[in-house]
């Protein structure tokens, strides 16, 4: 057994902080004041005086915004500085998210003004990567959060990710069609998830052992029938015809918005819409309610009546349907046929996304977009032929996620019953 | 007889008594002038769910599934299957002969290969080819007994240890960079490099361990982030000037020198100085397990961390301690990998003996010696899986498959077993589902 302390240490003063000095909004005020000075000081002196230009196309092409590189780095670097302040002094307390995201932001701004200056950033090419690296990761999220609100951890995100990708392209080569691969995607991640949710909710199995496990086993399995069927026969095992592209009129016409958000594929709009869908299922509705109570105190929801482990099961192979939406993700649209270990970690990042997003659908799709932009930076910067390394742009989700479960920064809590089986009396 | 750590159930204590009272519960009521002959006795206990048997059944069952997956991944066999009430023997011909042939090959490349004994004796071969498939089970082993060692540790201290990875990642990059940087002589070159090791293993295993122990950041999220920094890191770090290969342009590091490399045998035989190192290990962690104060310590907080902190050990500094260790191991396994047998640093210089590392661990259910077992069975697959690769044509993932579903299925008849001790023990369940999760 791990005896694994919950990640909240019994420590009330850690998570009742008003009657402190450091709460939780002054410490965040530092964090900011102090990425704010460093964007002020090193990103200001390093950005050499050129104009930075970020177009409103896919392009160099047509309207900008532009400023001079050294000058938006400082600017916006005092910029969060002064909201870094804000939280600092104690003031607008009641809008301290809103100010810890203005803070964010522009240092985010500052860096992208360095970094841009005397090239160009394609704002609508830049947002839609971002959506396109992050759908992926809001379905693995938003499968961790069915699961984990539940109270069973699902670290075999990039198991039923694997299994996803895998079925997707092998049913969807086989019959032809994008939809029959869509639905044995979900069935894949449901076959992970369905061996998950019995070992960690019938055989009490330690349930992140039975994730690591799973994973392994999923990228045996995927690896061994890809090269035994896939790379034998690709023509007739891993051509998967591709989701279609569907444009609103009308709505794809907006500026930026619209080439990304209205003019893209069915995928994408459904994890946008599960966003949503769980959000309320999770907060209003019945089910939603039994979940929390399940995931928080299993006792207490048994002794009124809620099936514990009925409710586990099914949540988690909800998630597993989810996971496998994501997985279809990678074959279906992103690259168009499944290739050894293709997910490469995205399972991880989902995960990772999971946790900074404090086990909310929100939250997940907040750090989901985040880590996306990381991501798609990363190529554009590597591209640009940027000093900065585009793999240490590749580690921010990671370390923001532990900084995020370390409460250097605030803390995140995961549902109290998260991992303990349920052992009816 | 038992199975602490995570395979088990909910909680070693349960685990324990249950374990030896289980077998004896039927025959309990006879045992006073028990007149069972020591054969059913024997055959009693070799039918109950003790280590032994269930280990034995769980390979048994993932090779029946393996065998499965290697005849439905065959389009030749399937086909035999479409006529197989008119012609069952086609089918179960063919089948048998791809099965024994891919199994007989696992075998011949992991243990010894019959013709290379015949051509031994009569002089056409050499006793280098004899013992070639014995030297890369032991090359492959090495690695997987220190990763395994570093979880197997961790569990016993009640800690998930799954950065193992990451920590052998920066094992093999100190290593390395200490093989091809530092001017020392031959042997004093060889210890530092696997000190060298052992300390980058030990710094990424203590930030998991301090931050758990000062502010409950549970190690499993902190270690799963850092395995994928680790590589990261690894893959920036080797296109850096003087890191890199001169005159090469992909990623791929300098060679460790001579002086710094493990001693192998030589030739074809790869098999090095890690495995005597890794048996060296195993006797040293069984020591501190076992025998020292921190081993008491680690133990008890594993057991009940919170009687532990009420009897005078400070939980905090048994957590950090211990991820200092564990991550030291895995650093080690990670500098045997490039000392051993990879000599430069790419990408996947690590391969996965991480995360194979935990399925070592769970398989040798956390006991040294049992962990030194695991990753000798899991060396063998895997240089048995090298020669099925070549000669049947089977890909080398069916042993990831295999590795995976033997742990599955030894994690699921503990929990069978668990439940049925829960039932008969009501008060042992209460302490069961405390303390899990983030």
């Amino acid at each position: 057994m791990t005896p694994v302390s919950t990640a909240t240490v019994e420590n009330p003063a850690e998570v009742t902080p008003t009657g402190r000095f450091w709460n939780r909004q002054r410490r965040l005020g530092v964090g900011v004041l102090v990425i704010g000075l460093l964007a002020t000081i090193l990103f200001g002196a390093l950005a050499p005086s050129k104009t930075a230009r970020f177009t409103l196309s896919e392009d160099a092409q047509g309207a900008a915004f532009s400023i001079n590189g050294k000058l938006g780095a400082i600017l916006f670097g005092v910029l969060a500085i002064a909201a870094g302040a804000v939280l600092l002094a104690g003031l607008l307390s009641r809008y301290s998210t809103a100010v810890l995201s203005a803070g964010i932001l522009t240092f985010v701004l500052s860096f992208l003004c360095w970094q841009v200056a005397g090239n160009f950033l394609p704002l609508v090419d830049t947002a839609s990567g971002t959506l396109e690296l992050a759908v992926p990761l809001i379905f693995g999220a938003l499968a961790g959060v069915l699961g984990e609100r539940s109270g069973v951890i699902n670290v075999a995100i990039e198991g039923q990710f694997l299994m996803g990708a895998f079925g997707a392209a092998l049913v969807g080569t086989m019959a032809g069609s994008v939809w029959a691969g869509l639905f044995s995607a979900a069935v894949g991640g449901v076959l992970i998830a369905g061996i998950l949710a019995v070992l960690a909710i019938r055989y009490l199995v330690d349930q992140t052992v039975v994730g690591i496990v799973l994973n392994l086993l999923a990228l045996g399995v995927t690896g061994f029938l890809y090269e035994r069927l896939m790379q034998a026969d690709a023509q007739s095992y891993n051509q998967p015809p591709k989701m279609p592209e569907w444009k609103i009129p009308g709505l794809a016409d907006i500026p930026v918005v619209g080439p990304v958000l209205f003019d893209t594929n069915l995928l994408v709009w459904l994890a946008l819409i599960l966003v949503f869908v769980v959000h309320f299922g999770l907060t209003r509705t019945r089910w939603g309610l039994r979940t929390r109570a399940v995931g928080e105190h299993p006792t207490a929801a048994d002794t009124v009546g809620i099936r514990v482990r009925g409710l586990r099961y099914l949540n988690v192979l909800l998630g597993g349907v989810v996971a496998g939406f994501g997985g279809a993700y990678f074959t279906l649209v992103a690259t168009g046929s499944f290739n050894k270990n293709m997910t490469a970690g995205a399972g991880f990042i989902a995960l990772a996304a999971l946790i900074f997003g404090r086990w909310t659908p929100f939250g997940a799709l907040g750090a989901a977009l985040f880590f996306g932009f990381a991501q798609k930076l990363a190529t554009y910067l590597s591209a640009v032929g940027s000093p900065v390394p585009n793999q240490f742009l590749n580690m921010l989700p990671y370390l923001a996620t532990i900084v995020a479960v370390a409460g250097l920064v605030g803390r995140v809590r995961a549902p109290a019953a998260d991992g303990q089986p349920y052992v009816k009396s | 007889m038992t199975t602490d750590g995570p395979v088990g159930a909910p909680g070693k204590d349960a685990d324990e008594t249950a374990a030896e009272t289980a077998p004896a519960a039927t025959p309990a009521a006879k045992e006073p002038g028990s007149d069972d002959s020591f054969m059913a006795h024997f055959l009693h206990n070799l039918w109950s769910a003790n280590t032994v048997t269930v280990t034995v059944l769980s390979i048994v069952l993932a090779t029946i599934v393996g065998a499965v997956l290697i005849v439905v991944s065959d389009p030749d066999v399937l086909h035999t299957f479409s006529y197989f009430t008119a012609r069952p023997s086609d089918a179960l011909t063919a089948s048998w002969d791809l099965i024994s042939g891919a199994y007989a090959d696992l075998f011949k490349g992991a243990i010894v290969d019959p013709a290379t004994v015949s051509a031994w004796a009569d002089g056409s071969g050499t006793w280098r080819q004899v013992f070639f498939p014995i030297s890369e089970t032991l090359t492959y082993a090495a690695p997987l007994a220190f990763t395994g060692l570093s979880v197997a540790i961790a569990f016993r201290g009640g800690l998930f240890n799954i950065g193992g990875q990451g920590q052998a990642v920066l094992g093999t990059i100190i290593a390395a960079l200490a093989g091809f940087a530092l001017p020392l002589p031959p042997v004093l070159h060889l210890i530092a490099a696997l000190l060298a090791g052992l300390i980058g293993g030990a710094v990424w295993g203590f930030i998991p361990g301090i931050l758990k122990a000062r502010t409950g950041a549970h190690e499993v999220i902190v270690s799963i982030m850092l395995n994928y920094t680790a590589t990261l890191f690894l893959g920036w770090l080797i296109l850096q000037k003087g890191v890199q290969q001169p005159g090469r342009s992909d990623a791929i590091s300098k060679t460790v020198d001579g002086s710094a490399q493990l001693p192998s045998f030589g030739g074809e035989l790869r098999a090095n100085l890690g495995i005597v190192l890794a048996v060296l290990a195993t006797i040293g962690v069984a020591w501190l397990l076992n025998r020292s104060a921190f081993g008491f310590e680690l133990r008890a907080v594993g057991a009940n961390s919170h009687a532990a902190r009420t009897a005078g050990i400070s939980v905090a500094k048994t957590y950090t301690l211990l991820m200092v260790v564990a991550g030291g191991l895995a650093g080690l396994g990670g500098a045997t990998q490039v000392l051993g047998t990879a000599y430069a640093l790419t990408p996947q210089v690590a391969g996965n003996i991480g995360f194979d590392g935990l399925l070592v661990a769970l398989l040798g259910r956390n006991r040294p010696w049992g962990t030194l077992g695991a990753a000798l069975l899991f060396g063998a697959l895997r240089a048995g899986g090298n020669r099925m690769q070549s000669y049947t044509g089977i890909s080398l993932e069916l042993v990831t498959v295999l590795q995976a579903l033997i742990v599955i299925f030894i994690a699921a008849p503990a929990l069978v077993k668990a439940i049925f001790r829960l039932r008969a023990a009501r008060s042992a369940r209460l302490g069961a589902s405390i303390a899990k999760g983030w």
